[in-house]
């Protein structure tokens, strides 16, 4: 067989490779900009029917957690003064879990939370009936010049109580919990669980016009 | 001193023919992650910081709806506007563009169409108020309130 002396390389010159790839690297770097399709979700009350007026609730004043937010961004909760929002959340858990005046339901509810939570009932008489439905609500309401950066601060508040309270029960923390999305059939079972028999009740009223337009 | 030479000396040269894939690698990363922008925002964005933030499973159901500064004031003024796809709208026209919004969904998630709203954090609540309003008459109600990660302490 005759054999070729002066061989050729065969092999692909591949130094610049790290060159071009850096080069498109640095493109996508530059145009990026990484989704960020997260936020705080909020569903709004049913449309109005302008021929009916709005139903009247009756809810003991007790039962409702007053959160105010004017148009200097300063907070009014339940009748008192405050500039910021430490320790919102944990005053919200406690209203939410008083268990005033439990009915029969809401006793049942009560003897199925974990321990951890039952620690936390205060029983006291000027708070909260129950958590469940006809019971404790928050109600948020704000001026139209109230921030509305002030404002999804003390939503993200609330939000806040609700999940740490969805979370213990089911033995999570909060940061797991609020990751689950329910997409198989173990995780809807588990945000189920949480969520059982304690309503998010947030009410977000209607601003009144004071320091907007 | 050629007591001290080394017999076989180690070659000092670092081996680089990895460093491609590495690159390449990287580069597959951001290409996967990234989203070209399909719209020119007209509006000022710095969306506030909360911490108890959620994300939604389905991508196809959210439409978008940009509420800031508009960038341009000499032609917009100063107040803030509602940018929906590449126009800016009146908070009349949310009602239609809602509607335009859910065509193009299928029949059966219509009603689960959700709302992202990106607003600046310098907008004040009486135009977020009124946005929300007419999602209600439009009858989308699940609203998300585009936000970034706080860091917690």
């Amino acid at each position: 067989m005759p054999r070729k002396k002066g061989r050729v390389s065969q092999e692909v010159n591949a130094g610049s490779m790290a060159d071009i790839a850096f080069l498109l690297l640095i493109f996508f770097l530059v145009t990026t900009t990484i989704a960020s399709d997260k936020g705080i979700l909020n569903i709004l009350p049913p449309k109005q029917d302008p021929n009916q007026p709005p139903p009247e609730i009756d809810l003991n004043e007790r039962n409702i957690f007053k959160i105010l937010i004017n148009a200097n961004d300063q907070l009014l909760v339940e009748d008192e003064y405050l500039d910021n929002t430490d320790g919102l959340a944990e005053d919200v858990k406690s209203f939410i879990l008083n268990f005033g005046a439990p009915d029969e339901e809401a006793i049942g509810l009560y003897n199925s939370l974990p321990q951890s939570l039952k620690s936390q009932v205060n029983r006291s008489p000027n708070s909260s009936d129950h958590p469940m439905s006809g019971g404790a609500v928050v109600s948020i309401k704000t001026n139209r010049g109230t921030s509305y950066e002030k404002y999804l601060e003390v939503l993200d508040q609330v939000k806040k109580a609700y999940f740490d309270i969805y979370a213990e029960r089911v033995g999570l923390t909060t940061d797991q919990y609020r990751t689950i999305t329910g997409k198989n059939a173990a995780e809807k079972e588990l945000l189920d669980r949480g969520k059982e028999g304690i309503p998010m009740a947030i009410s977000i009223a209607e601003p009144d016009k004071i320091g907007g337009n | 001193m050629s007591k001290f030479k080394k017999k076989n000396k180690v070659s000092e040269n670092i081996p680089t023919s990895a460093l491609p894939d590495i690159i390449f690698m990287l580069l597959f990363f951001f290409m996967v992650t990234t989203v070209l922008r399909e719209q020119d925002l007209l509006v000022e964005q710095r969306l506030p910081q909360a911490t108890q933030l959620q994300k939604l499973e389905k991508k196809s159901l959210i439409s978008y709806l940009f509420v800031g500064k508009p960038k341009n004031p000499s032609l917009y003024g100063t107040e803030p506007r509602i940018q929906a796809n590449d126009v800016l709208i009146n908070t009349k026209d949310i009602l239609l563009w809602v509607n335009q919004e859910k065509d193009k969904l299928s029949e059966a998630e219509r009603d689960q169409i959700t709302i992202s709203m990106k607003a600046d954090r310098e907008v004040k609540m009486g135009p977020i108020s009124d946005i929300q309003f007419e999602l209600r008459e439009a009858d989308a109600r699940k609203l998300m309130y585009a936000s970034t990660g706080k860091v917690q302490d």
